[in-house]
């Protein structure tokens, strides 16, 4: 019944409350939620959320906890399949996609409890992410024939040039599973990238860091950023963060979005201030 | 920091030792069954020893590679089994020597395991959630059951089959290859200890390399995490269904090489205790642990011979030591103590905690 509302077509124009930064303004945002919406467990988890993301942006997402932040990440690679609306990418209705579809079609996430491939090397971790892009069979693999060779090379040389961005290409060869948190972390954001996204879901980077790594973490994601001229979203708790590198910030709670703004917006947002600070009361 | 193990140096060291362990056994068993230092008893267990490493090294990549569990190895042996010996007896005239008529029995009872695997694998491996178990299961009976009842003769005008009973009317000089439950008998028994270890090496070579290549990276991957391996674009079912048909396709050859050890085959022979007993194979050795495998299908293979003096007592006796080792292989607590006896191997597992 519910699935009659998704709308199939894109027939809606961009929303007028779309915020993106003057250089994307000119060109096709690379994400567009219409009206997305989910029922879990028989409370509405988000509802009407629109938002748009330009092509090179980085966007916040923020919110108390429990606001639906990491479900409309959910919502977006399709480990939830949204009740309601639409979610349009490089202008395609990603309807009917499932989780890999929406990788091949652009968008790369972390998590926010980490989900490394606990077992395998760093290296392996990053060239798992590269499987797409390789095309040797099953023949070349097992009779490692020069294709085989030339391919891994690559992907290798690639890995560690990947990994070098955050300064981890010397543990390569290291169990994934055996790194320290801080890492782990990092390690997401290059597997996620091995993908050749268009758009990157950070679901809390900086989550359990110290502030000199948090600081390090920020350089990194723009120097990301500057390289592959990609659109990031970042869902975070550490405002520091948030506001020094997002060029627009949503804000969530109850599922439903409150405010959309600059930094300087948002920071003077009295529903959003509200929001927090009621939350804290709360909890005191 | 803790010290960090360098994986891809533990893990090409594994293989290394693994290929080592295989070649060297077999040039010992060789000289010793050549230079008759090796009781017949235990020559004669030499071809399927080979087949059982071969089918634990198979199952090994479905369930320590690919994460999946089943229970029904058994019956890819036999439907590799029967199909390679029937390839075995119609190539008899066609081709007198007899090597080549083994590999290409083997190639036939690989690819028939394979389309078998592949056939239930479609299905079963796009669900999330462990339904293989059951499915493998079931398959292992049904075609245990399917095969006990199936004729197959060859004359003058071709094939002709039938199921239940035996309808082939075979033209006068023609054949019956298979007949139901009596299996097949009065086979030419071409399979050797050399062409098992041929066999056993082609197996570990092609588990080794694709382990390493990017399809061993996806099975691995998938069964780390498969949220997290669809969110980079990992095909699952894709990547599962190839591990599966490859196992199903090397558990069909080692079926084809243990029957053309014997002069007569049932399909009662692969039921679902062999199914265990190789599933044991892999537990006992390690998930994931090539070596492992090989070396527990050889020691569980050749105890229960050894264990005979005990008559009685036999099973019994077999049935504590596998308890035995599976505790000592699996429980913490249990290593500790052994390690506290031995102290060479001691330091080596105070590091690999450290490391974890
Ligand atoms: N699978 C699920 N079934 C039922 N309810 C769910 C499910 N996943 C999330 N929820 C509910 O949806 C709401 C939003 O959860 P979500 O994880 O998106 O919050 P969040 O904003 O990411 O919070 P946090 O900052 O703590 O990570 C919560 O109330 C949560 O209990
Ligand atoms: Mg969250």
């Amino acid at each position: 019944m519910e699935k009659e509302k998704r709308s199939r077509t894109r027939l809606v124009p961009l929303p007028s409350r779309a915020l993106v930064p003057d250089r994307d303004a000119a060109r096709d945002p690379v994400l567009e939620c219409i009206n997305l919406g989910i029922t879990l467990g028989g409370i509405k988890a988000v509802e009407d959320f629109n938002f748009t993301v330009g092509r090179t942006e980085i966007a916040g997402l923020i919110g108390p906890n429990g606001a639906g932040k990491t479900t409309v990440f959910n919502l977006l690679t399709k480990v939830y399949q949204p009740t309601t609306g639409t979610i349009l990418l490089n202008g395609r209705d990603t309807h009917g996609m499932n989780t890999m579809q929406v990788n091949k079609a652009g968008i790369a996430r972390t998590f926010q409890n980490i989900r490394l491939f606990k077992n395998l090397s760093v290296a392996d971790n990053v060239k798992a992410a590269m499987n797409n892009d390789m095309r040797y069979n099953m023949l070349n693999a097992i009779l490692r024939t020069p294709a085989y060779r030339r391919e891994e090379i690559a992907a290798h040389r690639r890995a560690l040039k990947l990994l070098s961005i955050f300064d981890m290409q010397d543990i390569a060869d290291v169990r994934a599973g055996s790194l320290p948190y801080g890492a782990q972390r990092r390690l997401e954001i290059v597997r996620a990238l091995a993908t050749n996204p268009s758009l990157l879901l950070l679901d809390e980077p900086a989550a359990g860091m110290n502030p000199s790594e948090t600081a390090e973490l920020m350089d990194s994601i723009r120097k990301v950023h500057e390289m592959f001229q990609i659109a990031i979203v970042l869902i975070e708790h550490d405002m520091s963060l948030v506001m020094n590198i997002c060029e627009g910030i949503c804000v969530l709670n109850f599922g439903h979005i409150i405010a959309k703004g600059t930094p300087d917006d948002i920071q003077s947002n009295p529903a959003v201030i509200e929001a927090y600070l009621g939350r804290n009361r709360e909890a005191k | 920091m803790r010290r960090l193990i360098n994986l891809k140096r533990v893990e090409a060291r594994r293989i290394y030792l693994t290929y080592f362990v295989v070649i060297a056994a077999y040039v010992i068993c060789q000289t010793m069954s050549s230079t008759k230092m090796m009781s017949s008893s235990m020559r004669g267990m030499l071809v399927p020893i080979c087949a059982y490493m071969v089918m634990a090294v198979s199952l090994n990549l479905v369930v320590g590679i690919s994460g999946e569990l089943s229970l029904g190895h058994a019956g890819f042996m036999s439907v590799g089994a029967f199909s390679g010996v029937a390839t075995a007896i119609l190539l008899q005239n066609l081709l007198p020597f007899a090597p080549v008529r083994l590999a290409i029995a083997m190639i036939s009872g690989a690819v028939f395991a394979a389309l078998a695997g592949f056939l239930i694998g479609i299905p079963v491996l796009r669900l999330k959630g462990d339904y293989l178990a059951i499915v493998t299961l079931a398959f292992g009976e049904i075609i245990k059951s399917i095969l006990n009842n199936f004729y197959l003769g060859v004359d003058s005008a071709g094939l002709h089959f039938s199921m239940l009973s035996d309808t082939t009317r075979l033209l006068p000089g023609g054949q019956l290859i298979i007949r139901g439950p009596m299996g097949i008998s009065r086979i030419m028994k071409i399979a050797t200890f050399p062409a098992g270890f041929i066999l056993v090496m082609i197996a570990l070579a092609i588990v080794f390399n694709l382990v390493n290549s990017r399809f061993g990276r996806g099975f691995m991957a998938i069964r780390d995490d498969r949220i997290a391996a669809e969110s980079i674009g990992l095909d699952v079912t894709k990547f599962k269904l190839t591990a599966f048909v490859m196992s199903a396709a090397l558990a069909g050859a080692a079926g084809c090489l243990f029957s053309l050890n014997y002069s007569t085959i049932v399909a009662n022979k692969f039921d679902f205790n062999t199914s265990i007993l190789i599933l044991v194979f892999v537990v006992l050795g390690g998930q994931g642990n090539m070596l492992g495998s090989i070396i527990a299908a050889a020691a569980l293979t050749i105890l229960p011979e050894k264990l005979r003096e005990f008559s009685d007592y036999r099973m019994l006796l077999y049935a504590v030591i596998l308890i035995m080792t599976m505790l000592i292989t699996n429980n913490d607590n249990i290593k500790a103590f052994f390690q506290n006896i031995l102290p060479g191997s001691k330091a080596k597992f105070q590091k690999e905690e450290s490391d974890a």
